[in-house]
């Protein structure tokens, strides 16, 4: 057992630290700091300034970008990236289709969508949860039925998140209905400019409008852009959310928003005891579950991954939450004023912290809910 | 960085696993053992001290095999595995603690040696009535006359006071200051009234009346070697509550698996599964937390070792109190029997919370210097 990093993993952390905190835009990271939305020109420029330098698709394979890091690592580099509140890269095109087309798609699919994947010039949106086909993901209804080689899409997607900024959506549709319903499932991808594809936004309890339904009437998509086999989807779709959990327990983003309150509440914090044992206890947790990120990662070294990395989702996300909850509770009255722009009396931090509270709730829904992560534990791990 | 044992540790485990694990993975035999006085097996203390265990933490020179922290912990952790009733913890890292960072080389050669043979058990005398977890003595005060020394006052409760051959005594010195002294467990005007505690073992209120006294070695104000030393024991101690907590999850999921209720077994029933997941989750927040600090604890830096020691407590107290807890819930009845084990494992996990210092203790710790620091970070 050892606890110190070795030379050159401090060396190569010490040069994450260096490219996040002076190369990345500092009016994006100032923005992140802030707890503001970014706009989508902030978000591509931001990716593809770590595209730029080899940064934004690490964990690709290497002809695709890839670097072949340890997994130690990139869990450096993720720590890195959000300790210097640089937004990560868009996960739907990273860690998402991404690793999806290196692994399963045709080579002329790799060659038409690798690169500008990498490089947010195609944002990609996930098309995946239906009204009825939420946790439960294979009873999804969408179809997809054959015409000479093209498909034809009908049916609706929800929960779209950032769907107004998609050149191209992701989706999962019922090709088969005749057997087992996680059979019948094949991958498409569809240009979502297509006649037929309609986007409408659904708005949040924090007012904004980050997750939108996608409908499809009679969609055309050529036959080209199936990823994989027909009613080979829902084993493509478990190697993809597989990789949509990994890294969802922002650990370092989570650690620095705790600090941030601790720092702008200081007085308060000092002055209430009740206040400074809730940020002491959640930085004791904070801590653990850092430590148990670092276990997974020291260990997953090309083997099977670690039992523990079921932990990660679901209280990264409890944590995320909690932070989050502290933050609203210090700014106590302030967090009222969330409709009141520059010329408030109050700080943006103060104005910020409900909606971001109320924001956050999703963490602990999506990308398997924590309820499924548990299921997980419990069945896979625990035998029960 | 890494998290794994080397071979030489893997087989350290195997090794403590097969004599600790052999002799108590039988519950009943342990529920007999802490039944008969003193409330463990002295020939399983003969047999870990043939395996070189109850010398690991000494010097080569004074007896022991100069092992680390990481080598320690194992111990600890199988013995929590089984709760053998042994008094590692107490004897071994804490009163031989002592008297390896304070003892004179002749003190140190004659005691540890004897204590790694198995020949003479410590017991640490250090808490006092109506006190918390601190690391200074002043219910018992030390004073001297033509070079000898006396000893005046109670300690209690003394986990092995009655039985232990030497006490090792924390006392408050005529000058100010905690200084250390052994005591003859034979000496004049020394009482030893033993009882039983909740975890099957032994403490003895131990009162002192003008009883002779040895300094260990010079005489001082050792109260940054105690609290070192208790910060040693309380990471050994969440070493063991982690092998106890294992074991309490371990005996609650075979449980769901094979007890049945309205015709089939309790593992059908989702809300229990879930509640089995989040001990799961907790059990591994801690492991991570303890693993932690028994390396920083190699590091010998002693400041870093007192905040690591402050914030596994924490985490450790919190996690035994919530696997414990759902452990003899989710058993019903069962549970709360004594001669089923996942009870008694709560009993332990409950004394080791409370020997050293619970969660709230350490969150206040925590709590007093949280403006130092900006965040907590593990790699430095
Ligand atoms: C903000 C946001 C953004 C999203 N973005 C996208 C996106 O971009 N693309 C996309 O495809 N999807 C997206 N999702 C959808 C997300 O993946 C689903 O919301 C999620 O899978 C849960 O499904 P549901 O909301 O239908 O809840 P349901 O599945 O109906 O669940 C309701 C509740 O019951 C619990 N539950 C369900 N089944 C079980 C069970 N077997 N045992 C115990 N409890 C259970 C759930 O945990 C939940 O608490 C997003 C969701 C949100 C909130």
């Amino acid at each position: 057992m050892q606890l110190e990093l070795s030379e050159e993993d401090r060396a190569f952390r010490e040069e994450m630290r260096d490219f996040f905190t002076t190369k990345v835009p500092e009016e994006i990271r100032d923005a992140v700091k802030d707890g503001q939305e970014l706009s989508k020109e902030q978000i591509v420029a931001s990716q593809q300034a770590l595209n730029a330098a080899g940064l934004a698709v690490p964990h690709w394979p290497e002809q695709y970008g890839g670097r072949g890091w340890s997994d130690l690592r990139r869990h450096l580099w993720n720590e890195e990236m959000q300790r210097a509140f640089v937004p990560a890269p868009l996960a739907f095109n990273t860690s998402m289709i991404g690793p999806v087309l290196a692994q399963f798609g045709s080579e002329e699919l790799k060659e038409r969508f690798m690169a500008p994947t990498a490089n947010l010039d195609v944002w990609w949106s996930q098309g995946f949860s239906e009204p009825d086909a939420g946790s439960d993901l294979a009873s999804l209804r969408t179809t997809a039925v054959r015409d000479g080689d093209d498909w034809i899409v009908n049916g609706q997607k929800t929960w779209t998140t950032l769907g107004q900024y998609g050149d191209w959506i992701f989706t999962l549709v019922r090709t088969n209905p005749d057997v087992k319903k996680q059979a019948g499932i094949s991958m498409l991808l569809i240009d979502m400019t297509s006649p037929g594809l309609e986007v409408r936004p659904i708005e949040l309890i924090d007012g904004g409008h980050e997750v939108n339904e996608v409908w499809f009437s009679d969609v055309r998509v050529p036959g080209a852009n199936l990823v994989g086999e027909v009613d080979g989807g829902w084993t493509i779709a478990k190697f993809l959310l597989g990789n949509e959990r990994v890294g969802v327990a922002p650990v370092a983003a989570t650690k620095r928003n705790l600090a941030l309150a601790k720092d702008r509440y200081a007085e308060r914090v000092a002055a209430d005891p009740l206040l400074a044992a809730r940020v002491a206890e959640l930085e004791n947790e904070l801590l653990a579950l850092e430590l148990t990120a670092l276990r997974v990662v020291a260990h997953s070294e090309g083997g099977e991954p670690h039992p523990a990395s079921s932990v990660l989702k679901l209280k990264g996300t409890e944590l995320q939450q909690a932070v989050s909850e502290l933050a609203v509770d210090l700014a106590g009255p302030a967090s009222l004023a969330s409709g009141a722009d520059d010329g408030s009396a109050l700080p943006g931090f103060a104005r910020r912290a409900t909606p971001t509270y109320l924001n956050l709730r999703k963490a602990s829904i999506y990308g398997g809910s924590n309820e499924v992560q548990r299921q997980i534990i419990s069945k896979t791990i625990l035998g029960l | 960085m890494d998290f794994t044992y080397d071979d030489e540790q893997v087989a350290l485990r195997d090794a403590v696993r097969g004599l600790v694990g052999k002799t108590y993975s039988d519950h009943e035999h342990r529920r007999q053992t802490v039944n008969d006085e003193p409330g463990f097996d002295e020939k399983q203390w003969a047999r870990m001290a043939e395996m070189g265990i109850l010398g690991l933490p000494f010097a080569e020179a004074d007896g022991g095999v100069g092992a680390g922290p990481v080598e320690i912990g194992i111990v600890a952790q199988e013995m929590g595995r089984v709760i053998a009733p042994e008094p590692f913890l107490t004897c071994v890292v804490l009163a031989g603690g002592l008297v390896s960072a304070a003892g004179s080389a002749e003190q140190r050669e004659e005691i540890l040696g004897a204590v790694a043979e198995g020949e003479r058990v410590l017991a640490l005398a250090h808490d006092e009535p109506g006190r918390g977890w601190v690391s200074t003595a002043s219910a018992v005060t030390a004073a001297e006359q033509g070079g000898t020394w006396t000893l005046e006052g109670v300690k209690e409760p003394v986990v092995q006071g009655a039985r232990a051959d030497t006490l090792v005594v924390t006392a408050a010195l005529p000058d100010g200051g905690t200084g250390l002294f052994l005591v003859d467990g034979d000496a004049a005007d020394l009482r030893r009234d033993s009882y039983r505690t909740y975890d099957g073992g032994r403490a003895a209120k131990v009162t002192f009346s003008g009883t002779a006294a040895t300094p260990l070695g010079e005489v001082a104000d050792r109260e940054a070697t105690v609290a070192t030393i208790l910060d040693v024991g309380r990471i050994t101690a969440a070493n063991e509550a982690l092998g106890s907590m294992e074991t309490a999850l371990r005996l609650t999921t075979d449980y769901l698996k094979s007890r049945k209720q309205f015709g089939v077994t309790l593992n059908t029933f989702q809300a229990l599964t879930f509640r089995a997941a989040d001990m799961y989750v907790s059990l591994e927040l801690a492991s991570s937390m303890v693993q932690w600090a028994t390396m920083v604890l190699m590091s010998g830096d002693a400041e870093a070792a007192s905040d690591a020691a402050r914030r596994t407590a924490l985490q450790v107290s919190r996690a035994a109190r919530h696997v414990g807890q759902e452990a003899i819930q989710l058993h019903g009845g069962i549970g709360v029997t004594a001669e089923y084990a996942v009870g008694n494992h709560v009993a332990r996990l409950t004394a080791l919370d409370h020997l050293l210092g619970d969660g709230t203790h350490h969150l206040g710790g925590l709590v007093s210097r949280i403006g130092d620091h900006e965040g907590v970070d593990p790699l430095r």
